[in-house]
């Protein structure tokens, strides 16, 4: 609100330097990586080793994931349980692009059609697979696969004013029953294994390490150009619509907006943001199949906004960074107590860190950086105290 | 679980025989035992054309060791000891000697070289004619299960001697079922054997009947006649079009019936599956309806449900049979219990923030699934069924309800309509639907609020216990049951209309009806896919659901 108060020449450089400072942070790292895997050899006291580039460069995919999550869920209200399902289509977009380009190096060495599909005996491809060997055709497919299904939910569910725990249940339906889908062998996507196996991405072999190093570094060039996108999105004349909904769709609405037009643009750009994560995801960890659409992948994406701090974009990448390093660490040292741990941030996030880190960070730092672009906290919404004093007994007006 | 109850089904009343059989045992009379033992004398000596004569007297003294005798005989395993000439059942063992026991005693003589002893010789016509006689003394029991069994087996396996005998038979046979299949059985046989005329009486008797044997024999019979048109040319006589056209209506009739039951059938799943939503769903109902909370950790009170059932079961060894009647309160209060304890510790502090109450709920079931995972190992435990929930309620050849089954749509019923008694009768009912209707109202009445979320908690919560005690009858108790369920309840909740029972109620009807048709044509998974879409869909039309609340309540 105190936008309106300061003069517009301090806002703009405020905007620029919160920006600037995210951006510069993760080139920053970037560039620290990639010198120290490059310069240094192993052993030296400043190697960044191999692994380490290909988990971070797995961090960062998370992170373009959580940005899109929390451009829905923190900037609009939407709790999308079912991002996980245009994270997956992304990534089998990129997955069908990297089966084709095996050609004869399979195990079955047909050069026309993937593996799976010769085991199942099949003996052309299916219509939607023609043109996947094209780089093009990829590019489109990871944004116009979660985007059109992302516009066809969106459609559907909010010109229906379907909101709150109801979308967000709906959301979840649709990716269980998309995970069942693609767990059939009929689909055409490899059922149960999925499409795995890949051999060279635009000509670059997989094993190799500099290969990662080029994903890695490509990878924090999407996060990075995501975030320029988001930030310009939730500062702009729409952002502040979409916010705007997320406190009061009502008051929103009557005062003339068309609330779903917003809802459905900002739930399909998140969900081609998350397309592009998965896509830069599947060449990373060599795989996708349909686990990446369980129920439980999508709540995860979920936590990690939350516990970074939902209504901030640099939250959600502190969050998905952080939460996926704690369970690699967790797995890695006591498999068994990761789900206790993960299980704990849950409850303890939302009972103790309603804001979560980025609530934490010292004010003044949180208010010059980011109070002014990403606007109110979710919590001190009007709404919201209504709700709270109000019965609630119909959970999908409260939000 | 369908199969082995089908399987038990079948080998139950075999079982039967077998009991019975041996319950007779007692009260032979001395008589028929002697004449018995004075006949098997004579059977190492007598030679092979005489023995048709032998096996007939063997029979006729109607001794309850016949049975064995013949089967043994059949087999052959029958032998004699050289020495001393003791009719003995013999059979190979791994030291390629013989394990002999004495036929009429079964008394065990101990292991015999081959040489010791000698096979009492036997050939198919033989065979045939003990097979026949077997089926005479089956038909005339005085136990009218086994008379039923063995007209059974003789649909099955026809043979001549057992028809004629059931031709007198039928006659004189008192129960009604038995005499039914008997006459079904003359039918069969007449359409097989008899004149055009005989057959074409036959296919009007048969018209109705479901015995599988029947269509087969049908169906049978127009492919011979085609193929006897086919050879013969174009000419047809009048007899064979009549018969010909007969058979067709006839099969066309029986196909009919078949269908109507087989729909039957399929409705009986949808509304057992259908049960087993209302169950996992109706507790949800009372949490999400009168508390607005969704509670994901509500599949996890049902594995915990289940997880008592397993653990009553390993404290009671004894008392399999009695261990579903005690865990079913054991389990409602455990549910129950953690349910008012997370109500208390957690949902308590986010009121009116659902969607964080949604998170913070499935973190709290990831931690109880971890929890069982760690204390009962991640494979699942196997929950034993008491003997009361197996076999089946024969209704006709085609169609059978499967206790279980019946037993848990009885269940869920009752279930239901207590829940419902407890809402619209009693005082706690009223103070719930009071505070989900309107909550500072009910307050400013001097309603405890806060007591009755708990409650209510718990008694949403002890609701799925329970279920957790009947999904562990049909499926594998492991830390993973809650999750297959959630969904599928939630969205029975959200089709229903939120906090309304009777919704509840038509929508997991509805819902497992629904998946059981699609089932038979698209498959249990494209169903399941079919279903989701359609719900998804649904919403979007009525995001309310089938009947949501209406009235002040509802904004």
């Amino acid at each position: 609100m105190s936008t309106f108060i300061q003069s517009p020449f301090g806002q703009k450089i405020q905007k620029l330097s919160s920006l600037h400072f995210v951006i510069g942070c993760l080139l920053i790292s970037t560039l620290y990586a990639t010198v120290c895997n490059l310069a240094f050899t192993e052993g030296s006291f400043l190697h960044v080793s191999d692994y380490t580039i290909s988990l971070f460069g797995k961090y960062l995919c998370y992170a373009l994931l959580a940005l899109a999550v929390d451009l829905v869920w923190g900037y609009c209200g939407i709790l999308s349980l079912g991002h996980g399902a245009f994270f997956a289509l992304g990534g089998y977009a990129m997955g069908m692009y990297l089966m084709r380009q095996i050609g004869d190096r399979g195990v079955y060495g047909n050069p026309d059609l993937p593996d799976f599909m010769v085991f199942l005996n099949w003996s052309e491809m299916p219509w939607y697979w023609a043109g996947s060997d094209n780089i093009l055709w990829m590019v489109a497919m990871v944004f116009i696969g979660p985007g059109l299904l992302a516009y066809v939910f969106g459609n559907l569910a909010f010109r229906s004013r379907v909101s709150g725990v109801y979308l967000s249940i709906m959301t979840q339906a649709v990716t269980y029953a998309l995970m069942l889908a693609f767990f059939r062998n009929e689909m055409g996507f490899g059922g149960n294994n999925g499409l795995t196996d890949f051999k060279e991405i635009f000509g670059l072999s997989l094993q190799n390490p500099s290969t990662k190093l080029v994903l890695f570094v490509a990878t924090s060039v999407a996060l990075c150009i995501g975030y320029i996108i988001s930030h310009y999105i939730v500062s702009s004349k729409m952002g502040r619509v979409v916010t705007a909904i997320r406190d009061a769709e009502s008051r929103t609405r009557f005062v003339g907006f068309k609330t779903e037009h917003y809802k459905v643009w900002i739930f399909v750009v998140s969900a081609m943001l998350a397309g592009v994560a998965g896509a830069l995801y599947v060449p990373q960890v060599g795989i996708i199949n349909p686990g990446e659409f369980s129920p439980l992948n999508s709540i995860e994406m979920v936590i990690w906004v939350a516990i970074g701090g939902r209504g901030t974009l640099y939250g959600a990448i502190i969050g998905a960074v952080l939460v996926s390093y704690a369970k690699t660490r967790f797995t890695a040292i006591m498999p068994e107590a990761w789900l206790f741990a993960l299980g704990g941030l849950f409850v303890l996030s939302t009972l103790l860190l309603p804001k979560g880190i980025a609530g934490m960070l010292p004010a003044s730092w949180a208010k010059g950086s980011e109070k002014e672009n990403d606007g109110i906290e979710p919590s001190d919404n009007y709404e919201n105290k209504r709700s709270e004093s109000n019965n609630i007994s119909n959970p999908a007006e409260a939000k | 679980m369908r199969l082995l109850s089908k399987l038990l089904s079948t080998l139950l009343p075999i079982f039967a025989v077998c009991l019975l059989s041996f319950g007779s045992f007692a009260n032979t009379p001395t008589e028929s035992q002697d004449q018995l033992t004075e006949l098997m004398t004579q059977l190492p000596t007598t030679k092979l054309k005489q023995m048709p004569a032998l096996i007939t007297a063997i029979a006729e003294t109607k001794a309850p060791e016949v049975r064995s005798i013949f089967t043994t005989l059949m087999n052959g395993d029958l032998y004699y000891v050289k020495s001393g000439k003791t009719i003995v059942k013999a059979q190979k063992n791994l030291s390629k000697n013989y394990d002999v026991s004495n036929i009429l005693t079964g008394e065990s003589l101990g292991e015999m070289k081959k040489n010791k002893i000698k096979k009492i010789r036997t050939n198919n016509a033989l065979r045939g004619k003990m097979r026949g006689l077997l089926a005479q003394i089956d038909l005339t029991d005085a136990n009218e299960d086994i008379r039923l069994q063995a007209v059974k087996q003789l649909l099955d396996k026809p043979n001549t001697a057992s028809i004629t005998a059931l031709a007198t038979l039928v006659n004189t046979e008192k129960d009604e079922d038995v005499k039914e299949l008997m006459h079904v059985a003359l039918s069969v046989n007449s359409l097989k054997t008899g004149m055009i005329t005989e057959q074409l009486g036959a296919i009007e008797n048969l018209k109705g009947s479901l015995e599988p044997s029947v269509r087969n024999m049908m169906i049978k019979k127009l492919d011979d006649l085609t193929q006897q048109l086919a050879q013969q040319g174009t000419v047809k006589t009048a007899d064979q079009a009549a018969l010909a056209k007969a058979l067709t209506l006839a099969i066309d009739k029986i196909d009919e019936r078949r269908n109507i039951f087989e729909i039957i059938e399929n409705l009986f799943f949808g509304l057992s599956l259908g049960s087993v939503f209302l169950l996992a769903a109706i507790g949800l109902t009372i949490t999400f309806g009168v508390m607005g909370v969704i509670n994901m950790a509500h599949g996890e009170m049902m594995m915990l449900g289940a997880y008592t059932t397993y653990v009553i079961q390993q404290a009671f060894p004894g008392l399999i049979e009695y261990s579903l009647l005690m865990a079913i309160p054991a389990a409602f209060l455990v549910s129950g219990l953690v349910g008012v304890l997370i109500e208390r510790g957690v949902i308590r502090h986010l009121k009116g923030r659902p969607l964080e109450t949604l998170l913070a709920t499935f973190g709290i079931s990831l931690i109880l699934q971890q929890l069982v995972r760690t204390i009962f190992s991640p494979l699942n435990r196997q929950v034993s069924s008491p003997e009361w929930m197996s076999g089946s309620l024969e209704i006709n050849p085609v169609f059978a309800l499967t206790y279980n089954r019946l037993y848990i749509i009885i269940f869920s019923l009752m279930v239901f309509f207590a829940l419902m008694l407890i809402l619209k009768k009693t005082s706690l009912g009223l103070h719930v639907r009071a505070v989900s209707q309107d909550r500072d109202m009910a307050r400013a009445l001097s309603i405890k609020s806060n007591w009755v979320d708990a409650i209510t908690f718990g008694l949403g919560s002890g609701i799925a216990g329970v279920a957790g005690v009947v999904l562990s009858q049909l499926t594998n108790v492991g830390p993973n049951l809650g999750q297959a369920y959630i969904i599928d309840s939630f969205l029975v909740v959200v089709f229903g209309g939120v906090g309304n029972l009777w919704g509840t109620l038509v929508a997991a009807m509805s819902l497992g009806t629904i998946n059981k048709f699609l089932e038979p044509l698209t498959g249990s998974v494209l169903a399941n896919i079919i279903v989701l879409v359609g719900l998804v869909l649904f919403i979007q039309k009525r995001p309310k659901g089938l009947f949501p609340q209406k009235g002040r309540s509802a904004d």
